[in-house]
């Protein structure tokens, strides 16, 4: 498949005064140093945006201020409206957030696991919203299994039911196709965009997979060392270095190595 | 775009919701359900075979019939209230869920009220059959202190809240290197809060820190009772207002141990 195909339907953007998605000067700064540095940054509804970066570059960090996990040391994370953490009690039922690193108690079965977050997110239906979920990402055969039995493949299957569980407007995803073999990396990213099209949900995700990102994202946001380095829609970042894939752009951007002519400039 | 609305600011269904969940937990894991009676069980049969011994050779004992195995019976209100408060929380650490929690709509205080109501549901599963085994062993009926039994209950289960309130903040905080204060921390209670001994055992000073704690006046009403069978309402009523405080005190410091978890980012990293 080839870049863009997986975001064919994407749905117009809802005209909004506002962004999805509104980050201002927003800046952490831990006991052992600066993790996010002043970044803004605004995200229209409907589209998907990746986060690239390096080990060390902020994204996590980043996503987890949006999500309200984090408090900022200086600026602001506003998502639907509402300033995170302080007003997250109003957005947390729309938006929702998926990432290898973050588990489902695992003597639980995945019908058990999607049944409680279905109650938590006040889900309407929610065994017949658990049968759609299964059937559309295949966990049909896995719900009656405890979920720490499953391979990776079928956890992070898994993971994203839970995170669609609730059809969020607002989906956060921390590299979620990290571990996965290439062919159940790419069945993610199909759903993924298909839940974008079908939705016109607002998709922020974090990777450092670029071709990834180059696959699904129509803008690109590069971090580095807490900062934005750039950020542009795929095909411009390409032409900007001249490069032809988003990899040699990032190898660029984390070695210094501008070649972008407004760079130069 | 309009800032959405503030939705219900408690919500029944999220606690239900997480009650679920900690029940689910508890039927698939035999060991959990075990041990929950195991301990309670082998605790009171070691005391009831010593008070059995020391009434059979000393006459205040004789008179003192059933202190001994009411207050092992009530230390394990007080302990597994406060265990199955922690444990339930930290399932939630050693799961790697916490912060699937923490983003969805659960609240802080919902999240409290289901560790509350599963605190109850694991206490009960280990304190019945634990009781029934006093009862058919010893001939102690815990059940037969009446009302008194619900002002015992109602004190130590408050106390154990908010102890249990107090460590999951101080584990959400500084992650599992503080797991352990979750099995310890009530053991510092054991000698002050005079279990087995009258206040008036301790050294003089040390019975001032036994007064502020709540527990002590519930021991004290105990033996009140079961050695010179007066129901004392005065301890009660002290006990309830040392705790209605002590639980105030254990919220608020929940509250700012979360908010200072949020700013420290350990709600994404809940190992060490």
């Amino acid at each position: 498949m080839r870049k863009g195909q997986l975001c064919g339907a994407v749905p117009t953007p809802v005209e909004s005064a506002e962004p999805a998605i509104a980050v201002d000067r927003l800046a952490k700064t831990y006991k052992s140093g600066v993790a996010v540095d002043g970044i803004s940054f605004a995200l229209e509804q409907g589209t998907i945006t990746g986060l690239l970066g390096g080990n060390g570059a902020g994204k996590t960090t980043t996503i987890a201020m949006i999500l309200g996990l984090i408090i900022p040391t200086a600026g602001t994370a506003r998502v639907l409206g509402a300033e995170m953490p302080r007003q997250r009690d109003r957005v947390l039922q729309r938006m929702n957030f998926e990432s290898p690193y973050v588990d489902m108690p695992a003597r639980l079965t995945t019908r058990q696991n999607l049944k409680v977050f279905a109650k938590l997110y006040g889900v309407e239906d929610a065994a017949a919203r658990i049968e759609e979920l299964a059937a559309e990402l295949d966990l049909v055969e896995l719900l009656d299994r405890p979920t720490g039995k499953l391979s990776a493949g079928q956890k992070t299957r898994v993971s994203l039911a839970k995170a669609l569980i609730n059809r969020p407007e607002i989906l956060l995803l921390d590299e979620p196709t990290a571990s996965l073999d290439p062919d159940t990396a790419d069945w993610v990213r199909a759903r993924i965009a298909r839940y974008r099209g079908e939705r016109g949900a607002t998709i922020l995700l974090a990777s450092h997979n670029m071709a990834e990102v180059e696959r699904l994202c129509e803008r690109v946001i590069i971090m580095k060392k807490g900062r934005i380095e750039d950020d542009g829609t795929p095909r411009a970042l390409l032409a900007r270095y001249g490069r032809r894939t988003l990899e040699e752009v990032f190898l660029d951007v984390a070695r210094g190595r501008l070649q972008s002519s407004e760079a130069a400039q | 775009m309009s800032i959405p609305a503030e939705p219900a600011f408690f919500s029944p269904r999220r606690i239900a919701a997480m009650v679920l969940r900690y029940w689910y937990l508890l039927r698939s894991s035999w060991p959990r359900l075990l041990e929950l009676i195991y301990w309670p069980a082998v605790q009171m049969l070691m005391w009831g075979f010593l008070q059995l011994y020391i009434a059979g050779n000393a006459g205040f004992f004789a008179r003192a019939g059933g202190t001994f195995i009411g207050a092992v019976l009530l230390w394990d209100i007080l302990f597994r209230g406060q265990l199955g408060f922690s444990i339930s929380f930290l399932e939630e650490m050693w799961a790697r869920n916490l912060a699937n929690l923490m983003i969805s709509p659960l609240r802080p205080i919902e999240f409290v009220g289901a560790l509350m109501i599963m605190s109850l549901i694991r206490l009960a599963i280990g304190m019945v059959p634990v009781s029934l085994l006093a009862m058919a062993f010893f001939g102690f009926n815990l059940y037969g202190l009446g009302l008194a039994l619900a002002a015992f209950f109602m004190n130590l289960i408050l106390t154990s809240w908010a102890i249990g309130i107090v460590v999951s903040g101080l584990v959400l905080r500084n992650g599992l290197g503080a797991e352990s204060l979750a099995w310890t921390v009530m053991f510092l209670l054991l000698p002050l809060t005079c279990v087995y001994y009258p206040v008036t055992t301790l050294p003089s000073w040390l019975q001032y820190v036994a007064w502020a704690l709540p527990p002590t006046y519930v021991f004290e009403g105990m033996r009140e009772l079961l050695i010179n069978h007066v129901f004392r309402a005065d301890l009660m009523v002290d006990a309830l207002a040392l705790n209605a405080a002590l639980f105030v005190a254990a919220v608020v410091g929940f509250i700012a141990l979360l908010d200072s978890a949020r700013r420290q980012g350990s709600l994404l990293q809940t190992g060490e």
